[in-house]
């Protein structure tokens, strides 16, 4: 019946709203992307820049994140905090975000106010004037921002050692946030040759969703966007990739903070390539099998049903990065269980997962939640919108992201089992055990 | 103090957008409901929100209630918790159940093509819930974990104490999860009886958005509810926020201090609530050119984030606010908060201050409906809160029209310095407990 079922469900539902989104690219090189959802008055307008954490000159980690703080300040035509100021009074709201990858700003406003966060955001692209004294305040707002999210975080100064571990050559293991001791020395030169260098039209990617007309949306990117010159001195974005991993690495993180002792094991994984996108594809598969709901996935019953192992079981997996990714499994052990009986546990139930057969049904059961949720995912222009600006900074195109939920409804057994052989492998895998006290480690 | 914030986000959600048209109704067998038909996307959303919540504890139960909820979808019917989770999956529905100090909150999603299987697994869930006893202990361990780790977390011991200081022996004073000795002590018996006080068909309120007919839902809930109890346990009384102005500081090792703050509040149906919000809003509200923000974090890089809001609980209100700061420049952040609490109550707004924040709070009325999970969350929202469906179109205007004088008046009303309790949890340099 099952089967049947799926078969149903995909006559029925009609695919990726492909149809709904165009694209454009002016002649400065700045990508458009316009994704059009006409049931509220509404429109999300969104500037990605190529440019992320991993791509900070080497001793100004943070400089990236610091920067977007930083965008809020003085321009030429604005006043510090007049940016926001002017989106809250014309009733949106606005904010921005870095990742390893990507530098972004995001307002939301009724869809006919477009023009102007158009204007103010092409206007602080180029125009940006910062000084000593925004610096020193603005530093100091980063750093409560490290103690608030990692420094004051047992969890999140964990996963910092274990990144860092991870990725010995590549970017990545640095923190976005920045070292605090790096962060301390961020200078106005710092954030203004990264500014400079970065912030330009080619290395933009300008995606708008909501209540829009395409051909309106291009001609006020023309208007704004397509009158400032390239960066002519853009670098290729080839960053320092890592070499492979040939022996396993293991870090014990003490913290009297813990309370609940865990372990994550995480391997490096491929991710989302443009035209190849079916090894990610198996990996989303591979990640839902394993860890993905506690009551049906293979951690979940034999930790946490046929045994009572574990309270806490799970495994993740990011397919969007520009370079190489990592599987997560993660592992919080019951009362009395200690950390080395819970990862014995949980590589055996690894182990028995690559040796068997997967049971089918389970199978057909995510592909029918993957295509559910790109039904369901079109309740929500805005992740829509960040789906694209995302993959475009990270190496996909348009037609990556459209063809990518029919790459995973054609994930077969034979994929998962493949993937799953190359990337569970302890020795490409750092090991991390959570504890309070060394006693707990044993 | 997470629980009560989710509280008033709810509360706060009141509103809506002119273009949609909301239907209430009232099924046969007495349930009403609001309902947005929206064909655009196969889905729909409906959200149900039941009175009461884990304030309903019975004497010496308490986590009873929490746990209980988080053994709905653990098993029901013929089916135990892994043949419910996999027929759910195989459905891709969704459901999510809560509880929080004055509510229980049942959220779903599910596809057009299989409602009714969807509808039938929620009523299951609901109805016949097994709570057996596998399932009762691997929930409960992983309920003592959790508080285990908020004895840890500094916003959890600085809101513990300001809740049990504030509350004493009121169901507010403790936490909803229970201690480790009342859980440990939670039987099955006691996971029925939490069921019958507090999943029932009083006080409760339902709304449905999405790809549905105002014809469907009648009949759809009736099946859904009608075999829920008619009526839950009593409620607890009014509590009276007893802590008074000054600091508790609690020793923590940790490089930042974290600091909760607040007195006693506003009721959500004062004749002058729209003052006391838009007061709120100029103070510390969800903007970034709140006064708190400007001061402590724009002008001084004391904070990342610092934010005050009121909240008008069933049983009690209070107005709050969150600050996290260095145990250097704690003591500063503190003072600075002070002094623009002292500075509103005594001086007030200016009139452009109010006009900026009611061209905000109206433009950003409308974006708030665009999506069929966001305006079944806002439609029920309002009815907790006994608004008309014709609020969403007079909103705006009720707030356009407050007066400076009568914000001005709140915020003498309101805001009260010397009432003002700091709880900070840390190691504060130069910062020591009043009392």
């Amino acid at each position: 019946m099952r089967r049947l079922f799926a078969l149903a469900l995909f006559a029925l539902t009609s695919p990726a709203a492909a149809d709904e989104v165009s694209t454009y690219r002016l002649d400065n090189g700045m990508d458009v992307v316009v994704i059009e959802d006409h049931r509220a008055p509404v429109v999300v307008h969104m500037l990605w820049y190529r440019v992320g954490s991993a791509d900070e000159p080497v001793g100004a980690s943070g400089v990236a994140h610091f920067l977007e703080h930083l965008l809020f300040k003085a321009t030429d035509q604005l006043e510090s905090g007049e940016f926001s100021a002017t989106v809250a009074a014309n009733g949106g709201s606005d904010n921005a975000f870095t990742s390893h990858d990507y530098t972004a700003y995001f307002q939301r406003v009724v869809s006919d106010r477009l023009e102007l966060m158009m204007q103010m955001e092409s206007n602080r692209m180029n125009n940006l004037a910062i000084t000593e004294a925004d610096i020193e305040t603005e530093r100091n707002v980063v750093l409560e921002e490290r103690n608030q999210r990692t420094e004051n975080n047992p969890g999140a100064l964990a996963r910092e050692q274990f990144i860092a571990a991870q990725y010995q050559n590549h970017r990545y293991g640095v923190p976005i946030i920045g070292w605090k001791h790096e962060m301390e020395d961020l200078s106005l030169q710092d954030a203004l040759d990264f500014y400079d260098l970065y912030y330009s039209p080619n290395n933009a990617i300008l995606v708008v969703a909501g209540d829009v007309q395409p051909d309106d949306v291009h001609a006020l990117a023309q208007q704004y966007y397509g009158v400032i010159p390239a960066e002519a001195n853009l670098p290729d974005r080839i960053r320092p990739q890592e070499p492979p991993q040939r022996a396993e690495r293991r870090i014990t993180y003490v913290d009297p903070r813990v309370s609940q002792p865990y372990l994550t094991r995480s391997y490096l994984a491929p991710e989302r390539d443009s035209g190849a996108q079916k090894e990610a594809a198996a990996l989303v598969y591979l990640a839902d099998l394993l860890g993905g709901s506690p009551f049906t996935s293979t951690l979940g019953q034999a930790l946490q049903f046929d045994t009572q192992t574990a309270v806490y079981t799970g495994a993740g997996y990011g397919g969007r990065s520009l370079d190489d990714t990592t599987f997560g499994i993660t592992v919080a052990p019951s009362d009395g269980v200690s950390l080395s009986e819970a990862e014995a546990a949980m590589d055996a139930a690894i182990a028995e997962f690559l040796a068997a057969d997967i049971d089918p049904a389970r199978i057909d059961s995510i592909r029918i939640q993957l295509r559910a949720s790109e039904i369901y995912a079109k309740d929500n222009v805005q992740g829509l919108a960040r789906r694209y600006g995302a993959a475009l900074t990270q190496g996909l195109t348009v037609e990556d992201v459209q063809a990518w939920p029919q790459v995973l409804q054609e994930v077969t057994e034979d994929d998962i089992k493949t993937v799953a052989a190359s990337v569970l492998k302890r020795d490409q895998a750092v090991t991390g055990w959570v504890v309070a006290t060394q006693e707990d480690a044993q | 103090m997470i629980r009560i914030i989710l509280g008033l986000a709810l509360i706060l959600w009141s509103g809506a957008a002119s273009a949609i048209e909301i239907k209430e109704l009232t099924s046969d067998g007495g349930i009403n409901v609001w309902v947005v038909e929206e064909p655009a996307i196969p889905f729909v959303a409906l959200e149900i929100r039941i009175r009461g919540g884990t304030s309903l504890d019975a004497p010496e139960k308490r986590g009873a209630t929490n746990l209980m909820m988080a053994l709905i979808e653990e098993g029901s019917g013929d089916m135990s918790a892994q043949e419910f989770q996999t027929k759910r999956e195989s459905l891709a529905a969704s459901f999510s159940f809560a509880a929080y100090d004055d509510t229980m909150s049942i959220s779903a999603r599910f596809l057009t093509e299989n409602s009714d299987e969807a509808l039938a697994l929620l009523r299951q869930a609901l109805t016949q819930p097994r709570f057996d006893q596998d399932a009762i202990d691997r929930v409960r361990a992983q309920v003592l974990s959790g508080i285990a780790s908020d004895a840890k977390n500094p916003n959890r011991i600085a809101g513990a104490y300001f809740d049990s200081a504030g509350f004493g022996d009121h169901p507010y004073g403790t936490s909803a999860d229970g201690t480790a000795s009342s859980v440990n002590a939670l039987t099955q018996a006691d996971m029925f009886e939490a069921h019958s006080r507090t999943i029932t068909r009083d006080r409760m309120f339902v709304s449905v958005v999405g790809d549905i007919t105002a014809d469907q839902v009648g009949p759809m809930l009736d099946t859904l509810l009608g075999e829920l109890p008619a009526q839950g346990a009593g409620m607890p009384p009014h509590v009276d926020f007893a802590l008074g102005g000054g600091v508790t500081v609690i020793d923590y090792e940790t490089p930042q201090s974290v600091a909760l703050f607040g007195h006693s509040g506003i009721k959500r149906d004062d004749p002058d609530y729209f003052a006391a919000y838009i007061l709120n809003e100029i103070l510390g509200g969800s903007g970034r050119e709140s006064r708190l923000m400007h001061e402590v974090r724009e002008k001084r890089g004391l904070t990342y984030g610092i934010s005050s809001f009121i909240v008008p609980k069933l049983h009690a209100e209070l107005v709050m606010g969150q600050v996290a700061s260095g145990n250097d420049t704690i003591a500063e952040a503190i003072e600075v908060t002070r002094a623009v609490w002292t500075d509103l109550a005594e001086n007030g707004v200016s009139q452009g201050e109010l006009d900026e924040i009611k061209t905000y709070l109206t433009g950003a009325y409308p974006l708030r409906f665009d999506g069929n999970a966001e305006i079944a969350g806002i439609m029920v929202g309002m009815q907790m809160i006994g608004l008309p469906t014709s609020y969403i179109n007079t909103r705006n205007d009720e707030l356009a029209a407050v007066t400076l004088e009568q914000v001005n008046a709140m915020a003498k009303r309101l805001l009260k310095p010397d009432a003002l309790r700091f709880v900070v949890v840390g190691q504060p340099v130069g910062l020591e407990s009043t009392d």
